[in-house]
């Protein structure tokens, strides 16, 4: 680096160092250090060993034999690893949509002069800041058949509840109303969005005659279309990841009959119970490949939709 | 916001608008509040049941339909807890993992943001987009060799595996407090720069001091993701003593089933101190997922 071409005050190599500018390059060097040591470390180095463990067979124990691509032809022939993907599947296509479309409501009626409104907000805030391993202790009670909260208040309108985390049917049900239960951070992040929007455009819609829904169809979500775009790309990527609140739930193991099974369970299974740590990786490659397909889709797809005040190049 | 002409005042609008419209502003109004009422209810009511709980015997926790407020109200479950979990001791564990959290973001992650927000030097932009683009590799990814680094290092079943990496810092908050660095006017760190002070004291005594805000954002996103920490102790710790609370809080979920009222008093004493937290620093809360989620 120090073989940038040489100025006046540079003549040498050795003399950019010790120049003011060789020094503050020098500083810049050793203040990133501490965060480039962790980098090579537990970042990019796992990186490039997770691209070559998943042609391998490995069980830490054993030297990693190469297996080509023989993970990736087992893992199509693996049912365990269908049902995983479409149970998680199945809560991102729920889970995130419904969230947002809570944390919109709620953010919208926030957003207005409530009396209340700073209790209304935390109110809603704070379950997302509950532990999850804590909230799937919560809802474990709550989701109690015979007695949880949940059976009970349906019970008042005559409603026999279901046994919820013991039922095939609707044991992703009560996942993904727990994290629509946790959603919060959403709700915030479009409150700060919707507060960001001049009231002069309302005020201008107003004299308009625009009525209160044309003003949220053609100014609120047009404007709002980049924060949108934002929660639904990182729900997208934080669902798919959906671990602990699962595991507490079913005690690691998915159930009933694998109908909770998640991606990542099913990786941690493979990897660290029974030490596949080649297949556990191939799997890993996979979750990431969708997710970065998934979200580079998004990109694209978003200059059809996303409002932006620059023009997209 | 503008359909509520009383507490928005715009005359020229409010004189423009005919009557019928104001009644339905106030109408609106109690509208919001039948909407959001049940809304929160649903929302904060699991809570108050999990305080509620922890102090109900088990006989009453079986009523049905529940009762909000015990009768007789039981305290016997918070020193039971400690009688199967050594609640204390997993707290003192979640603590080692949090304070090198703590430090990772508020010394070395800060420490690199100045850098990158301040310092030039050759190779500077293509490191800071090495750096946004660690920001979207999900963590499993690097599970599964980390783990293998560290069955290597014989460092699993120890916490060291669940310190280290978090010491050194994170290009999240790098990139956080890189841009508030970046709204922090010149002049002052140059001033000291030339009196001779050298570039780590004008670090730790000009900027850092200025930063204070950030930082208390970051630090609590760092005590959040760590108090919350579940995965990594999993995976790592396997001797009891060493449980963090989010594993501690397992010793209820399996081996003692039913037993709810314990369950729900040590997911209690995990919950409160982020709740605490919460009242006390609100504001670097909101801030912080707001920061996250609109300059990300």
């Amino acid at each position: 680096m120090a073989a940038t071409t040489p100025t006046l005050s540079t003549p040498t190599a050795r003399g950019f160092w010790k120049s003011l500018r060789g020094r503050e390059a020098l500083s810049f060097y050793l203040f990133i250090a501490p965060w480039t040591l962790g980098f090579l470390a537990f970042i990019l180095g796992p990186i490039l060993a997770s691209l070559a463990l998943g042609f391998t067979q490995y069980d830490i124990i054993l030297p990693a034999k190469w297996v080509g691509l023989k993970n990736f032809r087992d893992l199509i022939a693996d049912p365990l690893f269908r049902i995983s993907l479409g149970n998680t599947v199945y809560i991102v296509l729920m889970a995130v949509p419904l969230g947002m479309v809570v944390s919109f409501l709620i953010a919208l009626l926030l957003n207005q002069k409530v009396r209340g409104m700073a209790a209304y907000r935390t109110g809603y805030f704070i379950p997302s800041i509950v532990p999850a391993v804590a909230s799937a202790a919560l809802w474990l009670y709550l989701l109690q058949p015979q007695w949880g909260l949940v059976n009970g208040f349906l019970d008042l309108f005559g409603i026999k509840g279901p046994t919820w985390l013991a039922s095939t049917t609707w044991s992703k049900p009560s996942i993904i109303m727990l994290m629509v239960w946790a959603s919060g951070g959403t709700m915030i992040i479009y409150l700060a969005g919707l507060q960001d929007i001049p009231d002069t455009l309302y005020e201008a819609a107003s004299i308009d005659g625009a009525s209160w829904l044309r003003r949220l169809v053609h100014v609120t979500i047009p404007l709002m279309t980049p924060t949108i775009f934002f929660t639904l790309v990182m729900g997208i990527i934080g669902t798919f990841q959906v671990f602990s609140v699962v595991f507490v739930l079913t005690d690691g193991m998915g159930g009933p009959l694998n109908s909770t099974l998640v991606y990542l369970i099913y990786v941690y299974r493979n990897a660290f119970v029974f030490f596949r740590m080649g297949y556990a990786s191939a799997l890993s490659l996979i979750l990431f490949l969708i997710i970065l397909v998934l979200t580079l889709a998004n990109v694209r797809l978003a200059g059809r939709w996303v409002y932006s005040e620059v023009e997209m190049e | 916001m503008a359909t509520d002409t009383r507490v928005q005042p715009a005359p020229a609008v409010a004189a423009a608008q005919p009557r019928p419209l104001r009644r339905r502003s106030g109408l609106m109004a109690v509208f919001r509040h039948v909407i959001l009422l049940p809304g929160v209810v649903f929302f904060v009511i699991p809570l108050v049941f999990m305080v509620s709980t922890s102090l109900k015997a088990l006989r009453q926790i079986a009523l049905f339909p529940p009762e909000l407020i015990p009768n007789p109200v039981l305290w016997a479950n918070y020193p039971e807890v400690f009688h199967y979990a050594p609640m204390h001791l997993y707290f003192v564990n979640t603590l080692f993992l949090v304070l090198p959290a703590i430090f990772g973001a508020v010394f070395t992650s800060s420490l690199a943001a100045y850098a990158f927000a301040r310092l030039r030097a050759p190779g500077k932009n293509a490191i800071f987009i090495v750096l946004l683009s660690t920001m979207m590799v999900p963590a499993f990814v690097t599970m599964i060799p980390t783990y293998i680094l560290f069955a290597k290092l014989r460092w699993v079943g120890g916490f060291k595996p669940l310190v280290i990496p978090y010491l050194m810092g994170s290009a999240f908050f790098v990139f956080l407090l890189r841009q508030f660095f970046l709204t922090i006017p010149r002049e002052l760190e140059d001033a000291a720069f030339i009196d001779g002070s050298s570039r780590l004291r004008t670090f730790t005594g000009i900027v850092l001091p200025l930063a204070k805000p950030v930082l208390a954002t970051v630090t609590i996103f760092a005590f959040m993701a760590s108090w919350n920490e579940y995965m990594g102790p999993l995976i790592y710790l396997s001797n009891k003593k060493q449980y963090v609370l989010s594993l501690g809080l397992q010793v209820f979920t399996d081996a003692y089933g039913g037993e709810w009222g314990l369950l729900m008093a040590a997911s209690t004493m995990m919950v409160a101190p982020v709740i605490l937290l919460f009242f006390f620093a609100q504001k670097h809360f909101v801030t912080g997922i707001t920061m996250s989620g609109l300059k990300g």
